[in-house]
């Protein structure tokens, strides 16, 4: 436990992801199975044990400490198992460690009764770190700031292995994962054990004009590139899965697109929002994702729909090694064949030079097409970003002027340098918010605004400053959402930073009424 | 509340003793000052007459200038003020600090200022006083403080010099007592390499080496000319922690950001303030060392000057003792 409790109170505090992945490399290096694998599982949210319930540490914590004191405490540090961890009574001096594996064991195999037992004699066998991580490890919520993804790419590293190959297994292993590790070390490829695996996907670069003027058009096809998520939907025998391009399963949140998947194979697709014809902006898809469960008319309000780009299986033979060309073809006669309204074909767009492309993408035919995307007709599907098969070719972003309002410190390299910044458009004559960026700047323009925010402060609230409504930032975004959360009724997409406009006066920046016309027709 | 208070009052500017005409670390200019030690809240300037050890009348010299006051006394021995008689006694907490015991016709009365019991080898080890009321500090007055061995700690930041040897490692310290702790720890640890400081730094060591403690390779934090910012790759760097939002925390690329602090305990504190590498390092009492004090001293009354005193007035009323808060202002609330 206490080189676990360690492991939490590093990746906690470190800002930095690459910090954090080498954080964990280093602790697969110097941990023996099978503790590391339950490490792993509890990042993931793989471990399945018996919740330990607030109700119960409060009752543990009620027999040992006076209400009041407890009271006082929890209210200066804000989390329950952190004040428990605090403040449990210390026991005798020195103590063993308590392998994880063990700690696993025991809260996986112990009743309900013997729990709050179970529970209090191990938090007497520790100190404090240890006994916040295991609280942590027993409530099932470690929120230190690590992804399932991040935890795999970890894994990756270890074992100098590409994450696709890992995230292709992944849904086959299980805690303590000891065949992974394995793996990682030189032993054998575990085996795709699961139904219905996950396959890495294919991924684009980015180009430009002048990217592509080097390019034959003739040696490409080009689709539009929807706004949605990019999915992988596999059917396996009976067993049928909804990933991310990262292999997350999102199945439980799209059971209307599960029940629609009668075929036996695996079709790479853009997940939608559609109501017949028409596709919903990104922000209808945004409340049907990270759901648990899903109600009847969440469903109803917002019926989900693949748009087919590729097939990589298809009953039972292995599609990938052929040309794009090839796959296109055979893909058409899937979706064909399926005759499901719900799943349908990404049309290829045509053009025969890449000015013909530019007029397509410049008027696209639904706000939520993002640009175009364009694929070397002799390309087989290869796992990864591999430069010089796939392109996409977005639309010029959305621009509007902003006033800066408020910046906030930065970490790390920008540590010492007020590098997040958040602007606003004018309503009426008071400025509101709308976005905040922490990049598109170099580093002159970094240290440029730096010295603005502190010789113009009007206001300090910890680590934030407010300014003076002096400086003009232009800000391109991807698109726009509509927005409860946000006081201006509007989210913008990757905004950044794309010009200071020195030569702009605050007064001429842009109104709310601007921003709010570049927002998608509202749905039904 | 009792006859006790007559002879020992909370006043706007601070803790009066009408017998002694004096006050015990006035946050406001008095004609007499008692001071516990030279930490800015507890020590200010402009008072009349100053009576302190002699390393706190000379660390406030440094601070303040050499004419900080009208006229200053050494506290050594027991002295007669007025009606009463005065000692000053170690508080362990930093260089020169002291508790000042106070007797009147109405009892003994023991003002702790800060303090530590944890040993320091800055300073002289607290030493228990007996009396009929202890006014004691609060700051980690809650069951969740308990500092763990600072040796433990400071071997988090070794293990992160290790661990990422291009990186800076910035250590917020404060200037009086913290930081030559912090140095001390590090030489105690087996760090022989250059520490280096900011400049607001400088006076306040140089002063304990005037003292003769030992700290080692110091040196400023300044880059060479010529030399880019990779010259504090791997380095440790001690600063007050606010200079890691000035512009001088720019010299550094990627710094790690450690705080040497009691309040680091608390994860949301250390967050709060961007903390990457917490050390839970403290030069007060924790919460068994403040309750087991109150234990052992045993006083008639219990006043409780500045911190968590509801924690600790209920703990005392759990436990038997008498206690009261003073609700004194002016002293900062997180004076770590």
């Amino acid at each position: 436990m206490r080189a676990f409790a360690r492991l939490l109170e590093r990746l906690a505090f470190t800002p930095r992801r690459s910090i954090k992945t080498a954080t964990l490399v280093q602790y697969f290096a110097v941990t023996p199975d099978p503790d590391r694998g339950y490490a792993l599982a509890a990042l993931t949210g793989d471990l399945d044990l018996r919740a330990v319930r607030p109700g119960l540490l409060r009752d543990l914590a009620a027999a040992r400490i006076d209400a009041e004191l407890f009271a006082l405490s929890y209210d200066f540090v804000g989390d329950l198992a952190e004040t428990i961890a605090l403040a449990w009574p210390e026991g005798a001096a020195v103590k063993a460690d308590l392998a994880l594996s063990q700690a696993v064991a025991e809260l996986r195999d112990t009743g309900r009764a013997g729990l709050p037992s179970l529970v209090a004699q191990r938090l007497d066998g520790m100190g404090p770190s240890e006994r916040y991580a295991y609280l942590k490890l027993a409530t099932g919520g470690l929120r230190v700031g690590v992804s399932a993804r991040l935890a795999r790419l970890a894994v990756a590293a270890h074992g100098a292995l590409p994450v696709e190959e890992v995230e292709e297994i992944w849904h086959g292993l299980t805690p303590p994962y000891m065949d992974l590790f394995a793996w990682t070390e030189g032993g054998a490829k575990p085996a795709a054990a699961a139904r219905a695996p996950f396959r890495p996907v294919m991924l684009s670069t980015a180009a430009d004009a002048d990217t592509l003027a080097a390019l034959d058009p003739a040696d490409f096809a080009a689709e539009w590139k929807w706004d949605g998520v990019r999915v992988q939907a596999v059917a396996d025998g009976s067993v049928r899965r909804l990933y991310t391009r990262t292999g997350q399963d999102i199945s439980v949140a799209f059971p209307d697109i599960i029940e629609r998947l009668a075929f036996d194979g695996v079709i790479d697709a853009e997940l939608l929002i559609r109501h017949d014809d028409r596709v919903a902006p990104f922000g209808d898809l945004q409340q049907r994702l990270n759901r648990k469960r899903v109600s009847a008319p969440l469903l109803a309000r917002h019926p989900a729909a693949l748009r087919a780009y590729d097939l990589l299986l298809w009953q039972g033979r292995d599609l990938r090694a052929l040309s794009f060309a090839d796959r296109r073809a055979a893909l058409e006669g899937a979706i064909a064949g399926l005759a499901e309204p719900r799943i349908d074909l990404s049309p290829l767009l045509p053009f025969d030079s890449w000015s013909a492309l530019a007029a397509l993408r410049a008027a696209p035919p639904e706000p939520v097409i993002e640009g175009v995307m364009i694929k070397h007709r002799a390309s087989p599907y290869l796992a990864g970003r591999i430069k010089g098969h796939w392109f996409k070719w977005k639309r010029d972003p959305m621009t509007v002027d902003a006033v800066l309002m408020y910046a906030q410190r930065g970490h790390g390299k920008r540590s010492g340098y007020y590098s997040d910044f958040t602007f606003g458009l004018w309503d009426g004559d008071a400025l509101v918010p709308v976005g905040k960026a922490y990049f598109g700047f170099t580093d002159a323009e970094l240290r440029a605004l730096d010295r603005f925010v502190r010789s113009h402060t009007t206001d300090r609230f910890g680590p934030v400053r407010a300014v003076e409504p002096l400086k003009v930032l232009e800000i391109a975004f991807e698109g726009l959402n509509r927005s409860n959360r946000h006081k201006s009724g509007v989210a913008m997409r990757f905004p950044r930073i794309a010009r200071i406009r020195d030569d702009k006066p605050a007064a001429d920046a842009d109104r709310i009424e601007t921003l709010r016309a570049l927002l998608p027709p509202e749905g039904p | 509340m009792t006859h006790r208070d007559a002879h020992l009052q909370p006043r706007p500017e601070g803790l009066f003793c009408p017998a002694g005409g004096f006050h015990v670390d006035p946050v406001r200019p008095v004609e007499r000052a008692l001071i516990t030690h030279g930490h800015a809240d507890h020590a200010r300037p402009g008072h009349r007459h100053v009576m302190a050890t002699r390393q706190t009348l000379e660390i406030m010299a440094i601070r303040y200038g050499a004419d900080f006051a009208a006229q200053t006394q050494v506290a050594e021995g027991p002295l007669r003020i007025g009606d009463t008689r005065v000692s000053f006694h170690p508080a362990g907490h930093v260089l020169g600090s002291a508790q000042i015991r106070v007797e009147t016709r109405g009892g003994v009365f023991v003002i702790t200022g800060d303090y530590a019991r944890t040993p320091s080898p800055a300073c002289l080890p607290w030493e228990p006083v007996p009396c009929d009321v202890l006014v004691t500090e609060a700051t980690f007055g809650l069951p969740v403080f308990r500092h763990p061995d600072p040796l433990a700690e400071i071997g988090k930041l070794l293990e992160s010099v290790r661990a990422f040897p291009d990186r800076a490692h910035l250590v917020g310290a404060y200037a009086l007592g913290k930081a030559q702790r912090v140095i001390m720890l590090l030489r105690a640890a087996g760090w022989d390499g250059p520490i280096h400081l900011h400049g607001a730094l400088q006076r306040l060591c140089d002063y304990h080496l005037d003292q003769g403690i030992a700290l080692g390779d110091l040196r400023p934090a300044t880059i060479d000319r010529g030399a880019g910012k990779a010259q504090f790759a791997g380095a440790i760097v001690l600063a007050p922690p606010s200079a890691f939002a000035s512009p001088w925390a720019q010299r550094f690329s990627d710094p790690v950001i450690a705080f040497a602090s009691g309040w680091m305990q608390v994860r949301a504190r250390a967050r709060q303030r961007g903390v990457e590498l917490p050390l839970v390092i403290s030069d007060h009492v924790d919460w068994p060392q403040l309750t087991a004090t109150i234990a052992e001293l045993a006083p008639a009354e219990t006043w409780v000057t500045h911190g968590r005193e509801d924690a600790v007035i209920r703990w005392c009323s759990l436990n038997g003792h008498i206690a009261r808060p003073l609700r004194l202002v002016g002293y900062e609330d997180e004076p770590e």
